[in-house]
This record gives C-alpha cells, sequence and structure tokens, in this order.
C-alpha cells in the first residue's frame, strides 16, 4: 500500500487517458502481481506519452496503488523506459562490437555532424533523440540502428542521410 | 528427412508460415502426440534421450533441468514456463532469425515444455526491440489460440495452457534467467541468488523452467521425429543441429542452421564466404561477447560444446565475432567492456565498480594515455571478476574477452603503451 | 549442532545459520556489509568472502561468500587465505573508488563501518585515478541528512526501510555504477523508522541531522546505558552529551526488547533536555509573585507541605523512584494516581490481567514469534511504534516456516521473500480507523469501538463456548478465530489507549478462550501509553483515582498538593483541574519544564530529565529496567525524588533498595542495581571513552588548570574516561565499542551469540509475578450518550501524542495540529472539507478536518495534538462544526496516512 504524506508530494498526478486505462486493465489479467502490471503501465503510458513524466508515474502509482518510488526504482532501470521528453523519432544507434568493427564510431561522428546531437540529446526542432543502444541482434548486417520501430541494416553515411530525410519528410 | 528442423520453414524474403502452412510442414504435430497419449513422464524421457543441451549459453541438459521441477500432490499447483528471448549479448542473433522467421515453432516448442512440467501458464520475454519479432509472434499466438492450440482443453488434452508475450524494457541483465524473473515481475533485474533455483522457486515464488528460444525450437522435432534420427543429425557427441553466424569481416555474414560437430573453418569459409579481400582474420569469439577468444589456429575444431571447452573457450551461443587484422583488437575488447560496464545491474561490487574501472582504462588506452600500472590493473581485474567472485555470470563473462585478449594482444596492449596512441588508428 | 573447522581450529556452530553469523559469533574478524544480523543475507557486497574447501585433501579450495553459504557440519574455511583476503582488499579498493574520502568532515567518521572494514581488509592506497562518480543529494526532511557520495551500494537502507520497516518511500534508483538510493523527489521520509538509516548505512550517507547540527565524535561523547521515555515499550538507547548539552540518541542493544532498532520518536525526542525553557531554579510564591529562593532555604517551604491534608498526585513519566519518594512522603492513602480516571481504571484492569496464570506478557522478540495476532483498539504505530515494527516481522513467520518446507535457509533474506511473495501469517487489525500496519493485515475492520468490543467478543465465543456467548454479524469472525487458534503462537494485542476498557476485557476473555484451548499461556499484550504508566499504577492504590484527589482539593478535605512532574490538564477536564487547584493553599509542582500545571505552582521545583539521573521504570510487560545518568544538570535541579525525601543525601540505590522492600510487586526492583563483585578491583565504568578528547582544555576559557573530574558517588559510573574500560568485559555497556570495531556493528562482540544476549545481561526484571487465576469478563458497557453527534475516538501521532518529545525542536516540525478524522460521507453532511477548521461540541476546542476515507461513517477519530484540545471537557460523541478562523499553524500537512481522501485537498 502506498502512503504520503500531504506536503512531500509536490508533483500533482495527470489523469490518465481512458486509452491508457484499458490496456493497463488488460495487462491486469496477464500477472498475477500488480508490481508486474506497473512495469507493463509504464511502458503504456511511454507509449502514448512518447515518455514518463512525473505526473504520469505518479498517475500509475495511484491507479495501481503501487509506491511511486518502486516505479521510479523500475522506471530508472531499465533502458527503454524513458524519464526525459524525447523527440518525435528515438533513434537507438547500435555501438555494440559487431557493429564497432564495422565502423560505427564514424557514423556516430557523422549523425552528430548533421543532426548536431550526441547520445542522449535530442534534435532542437525536437524532431530527433539520438540514444545508444546494446547490440541489436542484427550483426550479420552490421552497422545497425532503429529509428522508432523500424530497423535499418548495413548502415552507410549515405544511407543514414536517406533515413534522416525521410523521417523528416514524412510529417 | 528433415535435416534443419530449426529453420526448415524459414525464408526471409516472405512472411513467416501462417498456421495453415505451418502445420501442413508437420507443424503441431507433437501437439498431437500429446494429445494422441505422451504423458508429461514421456516427454521429459524423450527430452533427457535426445541429449538435447541449452541453446542460452550454458549448454546444461534440458531434460535433467526440467526433471528438477517437483511434481506431485505436494508440488505447487501453478508452475511457470518462460521462454528467454531476450537476446542482446554483443554479436548474437540467431534467436530473432527464429521467431521473425518460423514463430509457430517456438510457440510448439513452449507447448511441448509447458505440458512436460505442467505449466498452465507461459511467457515469452522478449527483447523489446524485437518488434518484428513481437509482430510474428502476436499474430502466431492468436492463431494458435484459434485453433486450440492454446487456451483451454488443448486438442482434448486437459491440459490447458496460455502464453503472454512480455516485451522487455531493456537490459542485457535481463537475459539472465533469475534476473529475467524480476523483470517479469516488473522488479528491478537484479539477479537472484541460487540456490534455491527457479525450477523450485522461481517467478512469483513458484517452480519455473526458463529456456533459450532455441532450445524451445529443437522440442517439436524430437517429438514429431524421434530421439534417433535427432542424433543423426550430427556425428559428433553433441546432438542436434545449431545455429551458428558470423559477423565480422566476411565475404556473407549470416546465420545458419548446421550441424553440430562441423568444423569452424568450414563455417567461415564455405557459408561466410571467407574474409573479405585485404582482410586476415586475426582471432575470432565463438559463441558472442562473453567468450575467450580462440584463434585462426583453431579453425579445424569441430565446433561442439566438448571441442571448444577443450581451448578454453565456449560455444556459448554459437554466433562468431570476427576480429580482422585491421581492426584493433584493443578497441574490441574496450567497445565489450563498455557494454559490460553499462549493462552492470549494479548490485554486486565487483562488477558494478571493477567494469567501469576497466572500461575508463580502456579510454585511457585509445587515447594514448595508458601505462603499465594500468594494464597491471586490467589484469588483476580478470581474476576479481571472475567466476564465484561475482553475484552473477555478468561480470565473468566479460573477463572471458579481456582475460583471453590480454593474453593474446599483449604486444598490441604494448603498442599501446610505448607509442602513446593506438597504432591502427592513422 | 555442527562441527566445522575455521583455519585449523574446529568450532561448535548452529548449522542454520551462515559461515558469516557463526564466524562473527565465534569472535572472529570477517569484514562485510550487505549482511545484517536481523535482515539476513543478500550477498551484494562480496565483503565476506573465504575459501572454503571440499574436504581435508583439497588443496585449492575455492572461494565463497560466507553470508551466502550454510555453516553445514564437515565445512572446512579459511578467512586467512591470501586468495580470500586479496579479494576482500580488492573489494574495499571497488568501494572506494567513488567514495569521497570526507572521513573529516564526515557524521559517520570515528564510528564507520565502512572505515572499519577498510583497515580491517588492508587496503591502503587509492589507485584508482580516473574521475568519481557524484551524486546530487536530496531534502529527506527534518530527521536524516543525504549524502550519497559516500554510498558503497549495500542495498542495507532499502533493505531496512522497505523490506524490514514496510517503508515505501525509498527506493534503489537507476542502476550499475550510478545507482541511487532516495526518495523518487525530496521529501520528508514518511517511515517512523528512518532514523535507524543512521545507523543501518554503513557509511555516511543517512546521517542524524540534528546531531550534525551540533556535532561531535562518538569517542567525545559522554554516553551511559539508558531506557527511552517516548513510550511504554522501554527500548533501550545510548544518549550522548558533549559540553553540557544532550547530542543525539542511537539505539542500545536489548535482545528482549528493541534489538537493533528505535523509534524516530525515540531517537529524535530528547532535545528539550537542552531546553532554554528548562525550569532552572526553585521557585515559591510570595503574594503574587513567584520568588527565586536559595536552595538552602527551601527546606521550611518543603517541610510545609508535609502532615495531614496534603496529597500527592503521581507520574507516569516520573521515575519509580520518584513515584514511590512522593508516595512516602505523603502516605499511601494520599498518594494519587497522575492520569485520567479511564485511563486508570483501563490500567488496573491491565494490572489484575498481568497476574493471571493464563496470560504471557510477550516481549518485543517474543512478538516477533507470533503467528497470528489480533490487535483490538489499538494504534500501535502511533502508540508503541517498536511494537508495531515487531508486527511487521511477526507476519513473515509464515514466509519463513514456507522457507522451511522448501529448505530455504531463512537467512537467504530475498529467496524466503520470493517464496512467500504476499503470504503472510494472519494479523487481524480492529480498530476506529486504518492504521499504518493495514498493508500487511489479514483483516482490517473498521468501526466503532463499541462494535469493535462485541466483535471481539464474538471471536472469543467462537473460540470456546465457556467465554461469554456473543454474536456479530461481522464476516471475518469465524476465520480469525481459527486463524488463532491454530496458530502456534498466537498474540492478542489491546491496551489502554483506546480509551475503551471493553477492548481490554475482549481481549482477555479471546486469550483466555485460547489457553483454555492448550496448556500454555497465552501471549496478551496490553499496551499503555507511557514510560512509567505501570510502574506508576502499581504503586497507586487501586481507589486513589485522579478525580477523587481533585475532589477532595474542591471540597476543602484537603487543601496542600504535591504534583509529580504532571501536566494535569492533559488528564482532566481543564475545569476541572483549574477547580481544584485554584482551591488548594498550596500547590508544589516538580517538574522540569513549564507546563499548565507548573504555572499553577506556589512552589516549583526543577527536576532533572531521564538522561540526567539514574531511575527505573516498568514498560508495559511489567519489565523494570534501569536507565542510567548520562551527564549532569548545571543548573540547579536535582531528582525530584531528591526534592520530596526525607532523606535528601541518601543515594538512589538505597531509594530502590527501599522501594523493592516496601512496594507490593517491586520486591525484584533491586536485582536492577548493577552487582558489585563483576567490578574488577573496585573501579568503575567510565561515562567518556577512552579516546575523550580535549579533556584539558573544555575549561580552558575559564581557567588554565584543569578542573577535578567531577566524582559521582552515587553511581558505579563515573564522569571520565578513567575505571574499567567500556569493552566486552565490561559489566555494563553505555556505548559498544571493540578493537578494530568503531561502528555500531561492535555490539556483535558483546554478545552470546549473534542476535543473543549481550553478555553482561541487562534485559531488564519482570516483576509482576503471576499466581492468579482469573476468570472471563462481562464486558463494561458504553456509558456515553449518544447525543446525536460522532462517536470518538482518540487518535495519536507518533510526533506529538508524548508529552515530552513533543516539546523537542526536531519532533515538532514533523508535528500537526489536533485534528478530528471523519468519513468523507460524514463531511459533506456536516459541510466540512479537507483542512477546515472545525469547532468540537461549539465549547472553544478547534481541531483540524482530516477526511479519510478509512473511517467508519459515524465515528470521529480525535487526536488531541499537543493537548490543543480539552478531550475530557468531551463526552463519548461530539458534535461538529465549521469554525471560523483559528490559530493553528502546522495543519495537518505532515499527516502520514495512507487513506486520505485526496478529493478537494
Ligand atoms: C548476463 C547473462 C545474460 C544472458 N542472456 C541470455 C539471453 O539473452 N538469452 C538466453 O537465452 N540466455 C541468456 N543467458 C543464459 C540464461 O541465464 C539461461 O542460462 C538460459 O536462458 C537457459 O536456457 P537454456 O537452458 O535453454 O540454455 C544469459 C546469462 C547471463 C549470465
Ligand atoms: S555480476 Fe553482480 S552487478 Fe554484475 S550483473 Fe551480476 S549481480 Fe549485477
Ligand atoms: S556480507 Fe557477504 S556478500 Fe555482503
Amino acid at each position: 500500500m502506498s502512503t504520503n504524506i500531504i506536503a512531500s508530494t509536490a508533483t500533482k498526478a495527470r489523469p490518465l487517458t481512458a486509452a491508457e486505462i484499458s490496456e493497463i486493465e488488460h495487462e491486469m489479467e496477464l500477472y498475477p502481481d500488480k508490481q508486474a502490471v506497473g512495469l507493463e503501465a509504464l511502458k503504456i503510458v511511454q507509449k502514448h506519452q512518447g515518455w514518463v513524466s512525473d505526473e504520469s508515474m505518479l498517475a500509475i502509482s495511484k491507479f495501481l496503488d503501487i509506491p511511486v518510488a518502486d516505479l521510479e526504482s523500475v522506471a530508472t532501470f531499465f533502458n527503454l523506459v524513458y524519464r526525459q521528453p524525447v523527440g518525435k523519432n528515438v533513434i537507438l544507434f547500435c555501438n555494440s562490437v559487431s557493429c564497432w568493427i564495422m565502423g560505427c564510431d564514424g557514423l556516430r561522428s557523422h549523425i552528430n555532424d548533421q543532426l548536431g546531437v550526441d547520445f542522449g540529446d535530442t534534435t532542437e526542432d525536437e524532431a530527433f533523440t539520438f540514444i545508444p543502444v546494446p547490440c541489436l541482434g542484427d550483426c550479420d548486417r552490421a552497422p545497425v540502428m532503429m529509428v522508432g520501430d523500424d530497423l535499418h541494416r548495413n548502415l552507410t553515411e549515405e544511407k543514414i542521410d536517406q533515413i534522416v530525410a525521410d523521417y523528416r519528410n514524412k510529417e | 528427412m528433415v535435416n534443419k528442423p530449426l529453420t526448415k520453414n524459414i525464408d526471409m524474403s516472405r512472411p513467416p508460415l501462417d498456421i495453415a502452412a505451418f502445420e501442413a510442414a508437420d507443424g503441431y504435430q507433437s501437439v498431437k502426440a500429446i494429445a494422441a497419449g505422451l504423458s508429461p513422464a514421456d516427454v521429459l524421457q524423450l527430452v533427457k534421450d535426445s541429449g538435447l543441451k541449452g541453446r542460452g549459453g550454458a549448454g546444461f541438459p534440458t531434460g535433467l533441468k526440467w526433471s528438477f521441477v517437483p511434481q506431485g500432490d505436494n508440488a505447487p499447483k501453478q508452475k511457470y514456463f518462460v521462454v528467454n528471448a531476450d537476446e542482446m549479448e554483443p554479436g548474437t542473433f540467431k534467436d530473432r532469425l527464429l521467431m521473425e522467421g518460423d514463430p509457430h515453432l517456438l510457440l510448439e516448442g513452449m507447448i511441448v515444455g509447458s505440458y512436460t512440467i505442467q505449466a498452465s501458464v507461459a511467457y515469452i520475454f522478449l527483447r523489446g526491440e524485437y518488434k518484428a519479432s513481437e509482430n510474428a509472434l502476436k499474430q502466431a499466438i492468436s492463431e494458435a489460440y484459434e485453433k486450440g492450440y492454446l487456451g483451454k482443453n488443448i486438442l482434448g488434452t486437459g491440459f490447458n495452457l496460455d502464453i503472454i508475450l512480455h516485451t522487455s524494457a531493456g537490459r542485457y541483465i535481463c537475459g539472465e534467467e533469475t534476473a529475467l524473473l524480476n523483470a517479469l515481475e516488473g522488479k528491478r533485474a537484479n539477479p537472484r541468488a541460487k540456490p534455491p533455483f527457479p525450477q523450485v522457486s522461481g517467478l512469483w515464488g513458484k517452480p519455473t523452467i526458463v529456456n533459450n528460444v532455441e532450445t524451445v525450437c529443437n522440442l517439436p522435432g524430437i517429438l514429431t521425429y524421434g530421439v534417433d534420427w535427432y542424433h543423426g543429425l550430427t556425428k559428433g557427441n553433441d546432438h542436434g543441429t545449431k545455429l551458428f553466424g558470423i559477423s565480422g569481416r566476411v565475404k556473407t555474414p549470416g546465420c545458419w542452421e548446421l550441424p553440430l560437430g562441423i568444423t569452424i573453418r568450414e563455417i567461415i569459409e564455405e557459408y561466410g564466404g571467407g574474409m573479405r579481400d585485404g582482410y586476415e582474420l586475426r582471432a575470432f569469439l565463438p559463441g558472442g561477447g562473453s567468450t575467450d577468444f580462440m584463434l585462426p589456429e583453431h579453425l579445424d575444431l569441430p565446433f561442439d560444446y566438448d571441442e571448444v571447452a577443450k581451448v578454453g573457450s565456449r560455444l556459448a551461443t554459437g554466433t562468431m565475432i570476427l576480429l580482422d587484422d585491421k581492426t584493433c583488437p584493443v578497441g574490441m575488447i574496450g567497445n565489450l567492456m563498455k557494454f559490460f560496464a553499462h549493462e552492470s545491474c549494479g548490485f554486486c561490487t565487483p562488477c558494478r565498480d571493477g567494469l567501469p574501472w576497466v572500461d575508463e582504462i580502456f579510454n585511457e588506452f585509445e587515447s594514448g594515455r595508458g601505462t603499465e600500472k594500468d594494464l597491471q590493473i586490467l589484469h588483476e581485474h580478470v581474476d576479481y571478476l571472475g567466476p564465484g567472485r561475482t553475484f552473477c555470470a555478468l561480470a565473468p563473462g566479460a573477463t572471458a574477452p579481456l582475460g583471453s585478449g590480454l593474453k593474446i594482444f599483449a604486444e598490441d596492449f604494448e603498442r599501446h603503451i610505448k607509442e602513446q596512441r593506438c597504432p591502427y588508428k592513422h | 549442532m555442527a562441527k566445522i573447522v575455521i583455519d585449523g581450529i574446529e568450532y561448535e556452530v548452529n548449522p542454520d545459520n551462515n559461515l558469516l553469523q557463526e564466524c562473527l559469533s565465534q569472535g572472529l574478524d570477517l569484514p562485510y556489509f550487505c549482511w545484517h544480523p536481523c535482515m539476513g543475507s543478500v550477498g551484494a557486497c562480496r565483503q565476506c568472502a573465504v575459501k572454503q574447501y571440499r574436504d581435508a585433501d583439497d588443496e585449492n579450495g575455492m572461494l565463497v561468500m560466507a553470508c551466502m553459504t550454510p555453516a553445514t557440519d564437515g565445512s572446512i574455511i579459511s578467512i586467512a587465505d591470501p586468495q580470500a583476503k586479496d579479494m576482500r582488499e580488492r573489494v574495499i579498493e571497488s568501494l572506494m573508488i567513488s567514495h569521497p574520502h570526507d572521513c573529516p568532515v564526515c557524521e559517520e567518521g570515528g564510528e564507520c563501518h565502512l572505515q572499519d572494514m577498510t583497515l580491517m581488509s588492508g587496503h591502503n592506497y587509492r589507485r584508482y585515478d580516473k574521475k568519481k562518480v557524484t551524486h546530487r543529494n536530496q531534502y529527506l526532511g527534518p530527521f536524516i541528512n543525504h549524502e550519497m557520495n559516500r554510498c558503497i551500494t549495500c542495498y542495507r537502507c532499502v533493505r531496512f526501510y522497505d523490506d524490514y520497516a514496510g517503508g515505501t518511500d525509498l527506493a534503489a534508483q537507476a542502476s550499475h555504477h550510478h545507482t541511487y538510493f532516495g526518495r523518487h523527489e525530496e521529501g520528508v521520509l514518511e517511515s517512523e523508522f528512518s532514523g535507524n538509516l543512521v545507523e543501518v548505512c554503513p557509511t555516511g550517507v543517512f546521517t542524524d541531522k540534528a546531531f550534525s547540527e551540533h556535532y561531535t565524535r562518538k569517542w567525545d561523547l559522554q554516553t551511559a546505558p539508558s531506557v527511552c521515555t517516548g513510550c511504554a515499550v522501554g527500548c533501550n538507547t545510548t544518549p550522548g552529551e558533549r559540553y553540557g548539552s544532550l547530542r543525539r540518541i542511537v539505539n542500545r542493544y536489548n535482545s528482549e526488547i528493541n534489538g537493533y532498532f528505535i523509534c524516530d520518536r525515540g531517537r529524535f525526542g530528547f532535545d528539550y533536555v537542552n531546553s532554554e525553557e528548562r525550569i532552572k531554579i526553585p521557585l515559591v510564591k510570595n503574594g503574587a509573585e513567584m520568588e527565586v529562593v536559595p536552595a538552602g532555604e527551601l527546606q521550611p517551604t518543603i517541610e510545609s507541605f508535609s502532615g495531614p491534608g496534603v496529597i500527592g498526585i503521581a507520574s507516569p513519566r516520573a521515575s519509580n523512584e520518584s513515584n514511590f519518594a512522593l508516595r512516602c512522603l505523603v502516605g499511601d492513602e494520599n498518594f494519587y494516581s497522575g492520569i485520567s480516571d479511564d485511563e486508570f481504571e483501563s490500567t488496573q484492569l491491565i494490572l489484575s490481567l498481568a497476574k493471571d496464570t493464563a496470560f504471557h506478557s510477550p516481549s518485543v522478540r517474543e512478538i516477533e514469534q507470533a503467528d497470528a495476532v489480533i490487535v483490538l483498539g489499538e494504534d500501535l504505530t502511533n502508540v508503541a511504534p517498536r511494537i508495531a515494527l515487531a508486527l511487521r516481522q511477526s507476519v513473515r513467520n509464515k514466509a519463513i516456516e514456507l522457507a522451511k518446507d522448501c529448505n530455504i535457509p531463512t537467512w537467504q533474506d530475498a529467496a524466503v521473500r520470493e517464496l512467500a511473495q504476499h503470504d503472510r501469517s494472519p494479523l487481524a487489525i480492529l480498530s476506529s480507523y486504518a492504521t499504518r500496519l493495514d498493508d500487511v493485515a489479514s483483516d482490517t475492520v473498521i468501526d466503532g469501538l463499541e462494535a469493535l468490543a462485541k466483535i471481539g467478543s464474538a471471536i472469543a465465543a467462537q473460540i470456546s463456548d465457556k467465554a461469554p456467548p456473543a454474536n456479530s454479524a461481522e464476516e471475518s469472525v469465524g476465520r480469525i478465530a481459527e486463524q488463532l487458534l491454530n496458530a502456534k503462537r498466537p498474540l492478542v494485542i489491546a491496551g489502554s489507549s483506546s480509551g475503551s476498557i471493553a477492548l481490554i476485557q475482549a481481549a482477555a476473555n479471546i486469550a483466555r478462550a485460547l489457553n483454555e484451548k492448550r496448556s500454555s499461556a497465552i501471549d496478551l499484550c496490553l499496551v499503555v501509553p507511557e514510560v512509567n504508566t505501570v510502574g506508576m499504577s502499581m504503586l497507586v492504590n487501586a481507589n486513589k483515582t485522579l478525580g477523587s484527589a481533585l475532589a477532595k482539593l474542591q471540597s476543602g478535605e484537603v487543601s496542600k498538593l504535591i504534583v509529580l512532574e504532571n501536566d494535569l490538564y492533559r488528564r482532566a477536564a481543564h475545569k476541572v483541574v483549574d477547580a481544584a487547584l485554584d482551591k488548594a493553599d498550596a500547590v508544589m509542582v516538580v517538574d522540569h519544564m513549564p507546563t499548565a500545571t507548573t504555572a499553577k505552582a506556589s512552589c516549583l521545583l526543577p527536576s532533572t530529565t531521564f538522561s540526567e539521573h539514574e531511575a527505573t521504570y516498568v514498560n508495559y510487560e511489567g519489565r523494570a529496567q534501569l536507565s542510567f545518568q548520562v551527564h549532569r544538570n548545571h543548573a540547579s535541579a536535582i531528582p525530584a525524588w531528591r526534592w520530596l525525601s526525607d532523606q535528601q543525601h541518601g543515594d538512589v540505590d538505597a531509594l530502590i533498595n527501599r522501594c523493592a522492600e516496601e512496594a507490593a510487586n517491586f520486591d525484584k526492583l533491586d536485582d536492577l542495581l548493577p552487582d558489585l563483585n563483576q567490578f574488577v578491583a573496585g573501579m568503575k565504568i567510565p561515562r567518556q571513552s577512552h579516546r575523550y578528547s580535549g579533556r584539558t582544555a573544555m575549561k580552558a576559557n575559564l581557567n588554565v588548570h584543569e578542573p577535578k573530574q567531577p566524582v559521582d558517588d552515587q553511581s558505579v559510573m563515573s564522569f571520565s574516561m578513567e575505571g574499567l574500560p567500556l569493552s566486552s568485559d565490561s559489566p555494563i555497556v553505555g556505548s559498544a565499542w571493540a578493537p578494530a570495531w568503531n561502528s555500531n556493528q561492535s555490539i556483535s562482540k558483546f554478545q552470546e551469540e549473534i542476535n543473543g544476549d549481550l553478555k553482561q545481561g541487562h534485559t531488564g526484571e519482570l516483576l509482576i509475578e503471576r499466581n492468579e487465576t482469573g476468570s472471563y469478563q462481562e464486558l463494561a458497557s458504553n456509558t456515553g450518550s449518544a447525543n446525536g453527534g460522532l462517536q470518538v475516538a482518540i487518535a495519536y501521532q507518533i510526533f506529538g501524542s508524548d508529552e515530552l518529545s513533543a516539546k523537542s525542536s526536531t519532533i515538532q516540525q514533523r508535528m500537526t495540529d489536533a485534528y478530528v478524522a471523519i468519513s468523507p460521507a460524514d463531511a459533506d453532511a456536516l459541510g466540512l472539507k479537507q483542512g477546515d477548521n472545525v469547532s468540537l461540541d461549539g465549547n472553544g476546542n478547534i481541531a483540524v478536518a482530516c477526511i479519510r476515507s478509512k473511517i467508519k461513517q459515524g465515528t470521529a477519530a480525535l487526536y488531541c495534538g499537543d493537548n490543543e484540545v480539552d478531550r475530557y471537557a468531551l463526552g463519548a460523541s461530539v458534535s461538529l462544526g465549521k469554525a471560523a478562523d483559528a490559530n493553528l499553524v502546522r495543519g495537518i500537512k505532515g499527516l502520514i496516512v495512507s487513506d486520505l481522501y485526496e478529493e478537494g485537498y
């Protein structure tokens, strides 16, 4: 059971949307324990909001009656839960060993030059957030990266320019 | 006769087989065999007899692992079967192929495994980034429910099974089976102490089996075509086929299902097409980032668990990472160390605080500031992060390329110190 | 018993324990961090590495973590093995990588487990020359400082705070070498046991904030063994003084009571001792004015308070000695209870049940062993906090049982928790409002007091048909009865704070019914609110109620009154007290802090506080304990008993001996006095450590000669560093220290075995003998008339309800104003919103509206604040109305409840 000292909860919860609630409720059927649903709820909220704000986390805490500290504890543990706002497209850039052998460091600098962002940054126009990711499991087609849900393989500088342009033009 | 039971249905140029096509290709035969009267004990015996070893890395005999699950009236009613589809080991890309290429095969194997240990719920713990696998599995699961392979009273056996697809929020340590269980429970993915083993107290404290995707995909064949057929797939001591992969500077990198015991040279030269022009093979990691380096002199070894172990490495995931002569071995190991340092869960001291130091030292080497003292500290960490000293096998995994690399590439390390730069950079 | 070999020497050990625990039990030095004697092992820090050999022929052996390895019969291990030593050294080196090495400015320095283990492991030189990881610290409230850079990631804080104490607002965050321990955002740590973090943390991440503000090294504190006066549990503490002010309190191990942990009231509630407001000099009324009277000239005034017509009112917060001295002065017949009449009646019942052979009064340790518990009407977290913490452990007995079935050792902490999930031993809580223990309760029944008593009776009737027949519609009755019946060690808890004697009767009936079904005495824990409620009540004759004393004064039957350390305005309706005191010819008040009562004194005598005198107190079990003087009072205060005693210059030992001889049931009191045979060559026990520094310079601003150390001819302890050193063979342990063990972890050197008794005993004396056979009780019926208002249930706050700790500036920062908690429906009906000022019965009493979702409609849970509400002026029910303005400053912002109704706050 979560408790609260009124004074210490500076952040106010935001109401969860109907879609979020229904997806969270669906997860409740899949896991026998609400703590497991807590992590799922973080992912669901992120799917809808792009990231997990303090207000969202408090909302999940209240909805599931899980201490917000426990949610923060798992949210900050996992790589794919974003506790800061991200751009429209998240670039997950593989920098593990096979991609490294195949030259991903150079591509990283290239992106850095082209977009003006390095790992952890979001472009000024909020179109891209650039994040490193451990081995994407596509090593035979290294170097690789993901943009959103899409995987891009056998990357070269030219290919990257094209991909970035494509996402820019998408909207 | 089928000789590529894992990949026979896979053709990455088209979507995976739907359930009807899968059934037509001997799919779900093992479930039908169960419906025809195989008891859980029968299946367990078959799997034991097959000699199947876990494909997740440790190579532990699957039948033996299953036999530790308490059965009988006094055993807990609820048990769980969990598929480890976290595949985050650097240089490993075999489970992805199976899930994207033939998701029904995995489901079929899960039904077999769950039935054997009498688990009514099975989870697939899938890497969050594997979107194509997620979509393929979702589709396959819904088809399997529709056809009555999942749900209540499967094919009239009285056995119930729900399969739940869980996508991970991302951490390499989630692949460690006990950390995986914590992650499934929505907790921080710190590993758990063993004993108690998950077979006794696993997911939510209930008896649980965790198996790798590839391991599970071996099961349908064993039931459908029999143990003798399975033994006949290889000539070596280990049974069945294995997915082998190559990444690095070969002409045609990729992943292939081959008999265990095939020589490494054959894989690299026949399947990988040999090294790209202008590159020579310097060394290779035989089964992902946490294995010891092997050398060109080992190319003619039969690739199976025991032979690789004899030369001090591990077959592990069977996906090789090739180091060529134009790439800096120090840089390569440094890249791996950065990975391990970042992916340490932070629970135990040597791993949490030792790996970042190692990582920092590699940064120094990279930028030409490495010293003999640094080298000494690297050597010390090989012992310090070794088995038994850390809480789980992540850090010992990191010492495999580190320890073997320090030996094999001693000269390269020395050159970095002497020349105060990376000699491979121009 | 098992035999194991450690470095070639054979030891007898308990195979149910792990190797680390057994090594320490044997007195061997083996470094560790993440293990804790009563939280078990998790194997995180890897500090306790030893070499284990398969058999006598195994020459290589392998490294294992001692804390994660069972002490199996035949084990052969080595602590001294070079590889093991090297491993331990490397681990320290790792932990030190980002440690700031700020020992000179760190509050932990000098009592730091990390310092001790670093030395023990032999890591000397920093080799790491890269960048350190740094963290941002958080504001965690008035009690605790946060300095995350010192963290060594042992996970002890969260294991204590969350797993052990049930806290929910501290957690591990982030991961790898950035792992962070803190709240999700800055704010007050909510747990009532947060102060233990100071002691649980092996380094200086969590430190005592109040202490930091007037900091002194451990070795420079003058200490003595003391007993907490915060409530009736009587936890053992070590207060520390320097330069005349009391600086801090830490836990002092007592295997039967507090073990390793105390609550935040006990730890932070002492600084009234240093208050400027203390009554410093004797004052006597001359005309309308109070005048200072030199000590030598007081005798006539004091003597005027003897002879006929003088009555004395006792005190539940005064020692046995002071109460007894007053009784001797005025005589039994004129010696009256110092608690409210309701409470006195309840307490008398509690005392009579304490003699009943059907029951056993469980110690805190025994409470932890209960495997089915029912609590009737007591809000333990706020009334007897340490017992609430013990109940959190008792519910884990189910987990431990499950683990045994699966061959999981109980010290495998994480594994045991994982196996059991939410399976807990039953804990049923019957209360007027949701309590802080509800999260671990199997049943919570929220109802009015009368209804709760009936439910209790129904449970008794369900257990035995010899119990008075009773029925209840409450669905949990059968289940709770069943759980208690099936338990190996059931426990029934009630007490006097609920204000309902019927609940105590119901509790006794349940326990009696259980007793019928088995041969052994049943654990019946009856709690009272104050440190010496039991001791005082044992000294006062049952008919000597406070009400009768006040009536006698008002009627003029008696005209002189002595009030001992008591504010009567907390005990009876203000009007009644006023009438009595105004009528009296002379009122002597002996106390240390000003109160409404001292304001009425015609003779006001300053007394010493708990840390300034040696005294005994009797806790809820009837356990008498001796608390030593820590430091001297530098004003004219003397122990209250001394003002009242006919033999002003006698010593406290003599008084204790006399009390043991004369007072019924106190005959074992003198057994508490240290056995002088234990003392080497008549040497005293020093209150100052052998490292006490600057003694020669302390008074140098006054005189360049070092003054002679004050002689303590009253005690076996001395105000100096000379004497029998504070070490493991000392007969008295004020502050634990052992060679190489400067931190509080040194306590293991003083224990017979880990978690066992101290070598010096010290668990107190159970005074009350059980030799009566009782019978079932008919429940008292509620006399209160329903005047259409809400039924009153008295509520308590850990920070505020205790008179003395509420005067501590540290505690005050966590206090709320008086509040009245009501259900949303009642609030709607009355037009009240969260936080409104509410008038009670329209008679000038104001409280803040606190709307809670888990409170029975029709019930008003009234917290009186620091006596802001004249509760005895209210009846059994109260009518509420919105009050206009009131002078409430704190509001209810600091309230910790799980069921606060959010809407509109
Ligand atoms: C750090 C670490 C990461 C691991 N990652 C994976 C993984 O991604 N996939 C996997 O199947 N096994 C992984 N394992 C091995 C698992 O712990 C476990 O042995 C395996 O899932 C058992 O399956 P198997 O018996 O079928 O091989 C990992 C182990 C460690 C120590
Ligand atoms: S070796 Fe230790 S810190 Fe590293 S991943 Fe395993 S448990 Fe976590
Ligand atoms: S005390 Fe043994 S690992 Fe921490």
